[in-house]
């Protein structure tokens, strides 16, 4: 019966990354759109033609000062001008990303049945896991704002996780060992890899905020696309927000961690690896937040804590679970 | 209210951007003004962000090198390994990280910026608490959300109910002529305030609370027990602040170690699944009574905390010497090499036969051969067992007065009788056998197998009130980031055709996702208000 639910959860899997492919070119052939639209507008401002052209209405943006819904209405209403242009690859990019996901969360319950627990306890659950956690909070953060053109990111970046996952942290299905047979297990590790979805989404649009910087100070970026984008302090509030919501959750999972611990290993703070390593995450983010209120620190250089915020998260769970010692060893590998 | 501090979020301070000066100006320092200055560098956001960051990079290090408190093992193999480089690393206390002087410097120096930070701060919180709201702008269509409504109603009703309203959506309010000016989430500053104390609060508990804490490590063997005595643990850390009298001596005896390995599960097969513990233990002046330990269920024992952090065999050798006399009848607590409970067994018998004599045992639980013809564990459970013995005799170096490791076997000045490298074989023995030593020394029996386990024994008063400030910091932490700090004013005026018009607008005070919301929201609500008031 475990081998039927395995091979369920694997055929399931191995079909939302073919359905991802998909979603990720589609994302890409947006994005590809949205130049040659972007390029279309500014010959036809050339001719004098187009007043509520994509940069115009992004330079009103950066022009409207403070923030706030005002500046956001503006930049939806630019966006959503283009969308109804053409938003087929857009939208079957979207229709994609939710049917593979449907998929890869069938995927992840498959795994829970078959396992008889939660599918989070090694690498290759985590893997699977987290990643559909990372999807399904760009899926549902697109009822609050529109940030589908992260689409090809995401979907990119999920795409190289469960490829390496399936590949290389492959484990059969065992039972627990006595140390994580813990309903902390159940919280601390979900809400950990719940946290990372924002913070994915957060690095991504940290990225987007680096370029449009760039190309915002008149540095040349072949970039068209980014025309249609919200503009760079935009993308910094969008960014920030998602943080401070991830942000809470690890600092959440860095006190359930410290209680488990003190469960488990007899104490709640052991500078063990992964604990350092949780530690330096929530030093950077901590920065992050403060580098926002901090003269000088805005814009692009907040922008960069948080991407190397997310980089020490993936380092975190690749390499510091892999290669360090310590006893967070619950890889399966 | 100047611009430039709408456009930043209100919950901080900063110094003042730098003043341009010329060299020229400066004013000579004298000392106070060297320390104010200092003071002012230190507490300064950016100083603090920059300890932040240093803070993290500073992490670094102790997570790429074994730390003496989580791996003594890995630090030991270290040195042997890499002597030259661990002398520099012991030279900048790297085995050591996170009670080194560059880290804790670095620590404390983030820890005194941030109290001198949240002290004025708090003042500053305290008054503005008092405070009314201030002054409404004198342009409200500047601000954000700013939105008009016209009512029939005349000016005094109108920022009389705006008023009302206002307060029932819990703003604080303050009227200025034909305007009400309001705030609102003060708790968004309070929040901040409350995290920044706790994790100090989280500091000074976990460095003096820890101070009067201990932890003891014990192996006890089923049909044995220790008792909380700084003599019978086998290591032993106390607090900075520990004295003998916390040890309250009760004692534990392992009844039994069950452990309960997967036989079904082809992937796992011998994969751990449960261990329990039995345990009777006694506390002074009470009934002795009948617990489990498990892994992630410790046991609360008078103000300890007892946990099963591992466990293993300790075979009982019986040794005779040549005339049948038993000189040496205990359980040796063997150390697991693998998950299957293969294990290196060290016993030294310093008296009672002609030479002293040392044995090297590797214990098999469940015994299968390797391709190589080795012996090896396949099993974790007691089904098989084998336990090798190589035996040696001459000095142990147990006599010099230094300490030696009780699971090591130190063969510089013995010489092997029986083994690998000697004329007699390895002697092989299953439970009940008994064998001949060389050389007419006597002979040893493997009586039983038993189990062991280690606990840990702890006692740390830090732990309760860290947890709670951990659930401040966690509170204070969601109200600063999600509780809106916002500004609101409304004005009217009354034109010569006595049609009032309603001025709403806004400012966010930090990041506030729904401001411009909040103000329509209020406007419509305001207006109906006003509306079904001018009808009745």
């Amino acid at each position: 019966m475990t081998e039927t639910f395995v091979s369920y959860s694997l055929i399931a899997v191995y079909s939302a990354m073919a359905i991802y492919t998909l979603a990720f070119v589609m994302f890409a052939v947006d994005l590809a759109r949205r130049s040659a639209e972007s390029s279309d507008a500014s010959a036809a401002r050339a001719t004098g033609l187009a007043s509520a052209s994509a940069q115009q209405a992004s330079v009103m943006v950066n022009g409207s000062s403070v923030g706030g819904t005002d500046t956001l209405t503006t930049a939806g209403a630019s966006e959503s001008k283009i969308v109804a242009h053409s938003p087929k690859s857009l939208k079957l990019a979207m229709a994609m990303t939710v049917l593979a996901w449907v998929l890869h969360v069938g995927a992840v319950i498959f795994r829970g049945v078959a396992a008889n627990r939660v599918p989070w306890a090694n690498m290759f659950e985590f893997t699977l896991t987290a990643t559909a956690l990372i999807v399904g909070v760009f899926l549902i953060v697109q009822f609050w704002q529109d940030l589908r053109f992260l689409g090809s990111f995401i979907t990119g970046f999920v795409l190289i996780a469960l490829g390496v996952g399936t590949s290389s942290f492959y484990v059969d299905v065992v039972p627990l060992p006595p140390a994580l047979q813990s309903a902390w297990l159940v919280i601390h590790v979900f809400v950990a890899s719940l946290s990372t979805g924002f913070f994915a989404l957060a690095a991504s649009l940290s990225i987007v905020q680096l370029m449009q910087a760039r190309r915002e100070a008149g540095k040349a970026l072949k970039l068209r696309f980014l025309d249609t984008l919200p503009a760079a302090d935009r993308l910094e509030t969008l960014a920030y927000r998602l943080t401070v919501v991830g942000f809470v959750m690890w600092t959440f999972t860095l006190i359930a961690g410290a209680v488990w611990a003190e469960r488990a290993w007899g104490r709640y703070w052991g500078w063990d690896t992964k604990e350092v390593w949780t530690f330096i995450i929530w030093t950077l983010y901590a920065g992050y937040i403060h580098a926002r209120a901090t003269r000088g620190w805005r814009g692009s250089r907040s922008a960069w804590l948080a991407i190397v915020g997310f980089l020490a998260i993936v380092f975190n769970f690749t390499v510091v679970n892999l290669f360090f010692k310590g006893l967070h060893a619950y890889s399966g590998l | 209210m100047t611009e430039g501090d709408a456009t930043r979020p209100s919950d901080h301070m900063d110094a003042p951007a730098p003043a341009p000066q010329s060299k020229v100006q400066q004013p000579r320092l004298n000392l106070a003004g060297y320390a104010r200055f200092f003071w002012r560098q230190l507490t300064s956001m950016r100083t603090a962000l920059f300890l932040l960051l240093l803070l993290a990079v500073a992490a670094i290090p102790g997570s790429l090198v074994p730390q003496i408190t989580s791996d003594p093992n890995g630090v030991i193999a270290y040195r042997t390994n890499y002597p030259d480089t661990a002398a520099v690393l012991d030279f900048f206390q790297v085995f050591n990280t996170y009670t080194s002087v560059w880290f804790s410097s670095i620590y404390l120096l983030l820890f005194i910026s941030l109290i001198g930070c949240v002290l004025p701060r708090t003042k500053h919180h305290f008054d503005a608490l008092r405070a009314s709201p201030p002054k409404t702008p004198a342009r409200l269509s500047r601000l954000q959300g700013f939105t008009t409504r016209t009512t029939e109603a005349d000016v005094d009703t109108t920022i009389a109910s705006a008023r009302r309203l206002l307060r029932s959506q819990r703003y604080r309010t303050e009227l200025y002529g034909d305007s009400v000016s309001a705030e609102r989430g003060y708790l968004r500053e309070t929040g901040n305030l409350v995290f920044h104390a706790a994790l100090v609060g989280v500091l000074v508990t976990v460095g003096i609370g820890g101070g009067f804490g201990y932890t003891g490590q014990r192996v006890v063997v089923e049909g044995y027990a220790f008792s909380n005595s700084l003599a019978s643990y086998d290591s032993f850390n106390p607090g900075r602040f520990f004295t003998d009298e916390a040890l309250d001596p009760y004692t534990v005896a392992l009844d039994s170690f069950e452990p309960v390995y997967e036989q079904n599960n082809r992937q796992a097969i011998g994969q751990a699944i449960d261990f329990t513990a039995n345990v009777t233990t006694t506390v002074r002046g009470e009934e002795p009574q009948q617990s489990q330990i498990k892994v992630n269920e410790p046991l609360s024992l008078s103000g300890t905390n007892l946990y099963l952090l591992g466990n293993g065999y300790a075979p009982v050798l019986t040794v005779r010497d040549a005339d049948e006399k038993v000189i040496w009848s205990q359980p040796t607590p063997c150390l697991p090499f693998d998950a299957n409970l293969g294990s290196t067994c060290v016993i030294k018998i310093p008296d009672g036969l002609d030479q002293q004599i040392g044995m090297l045992g590797f214990l098999y639980p469940t015994t299968g051969t390797l391709s190589s013809g080795a012996l090896a564990s396949v099993y974790p459970d007691l089904i098989s067992p084998v336990l090798t013995l190589e035996v040696y005799e001459g000095d142990l170096g147990l006599d010099n007065g230094q300490g030696s490791n009780a699971y090591a076997l130190n063969t510089d000045s013995l010489e092997q009788v029986a083994g690998r490298t000697s004329e007699a074989e390895t002697l092989r023995l299953t439970p009940g056998d008994r064998l001949e030593l060389p050389n007419d020394l006597g002979s040893v029996e493997l009586t039983s197998i038993p189990r062991f386990v280690s606990l840990d024994v702890h006692h740390d008063p830090s732990q309760l009130p860290v947890l709670l400030f951990s659930v401040l910091l966690f509170a204070g932490l969601i109200t600063s980031l999600f509780v809106p700090r916002r500004r609101m004013w409304v004005s009217a005026r009354t034109d010569a055709s006595g049609t009032t018009t309603i001025e709403y607008a806004a400012l966010a005070r930090g990041d506030d996702p729904n401001l411009e919301a909040a103000v329509t929201d209020f406007a419509e609500k305001h207006s109906q208000q006003l509306g079904v008031r001018v009808d009745s």
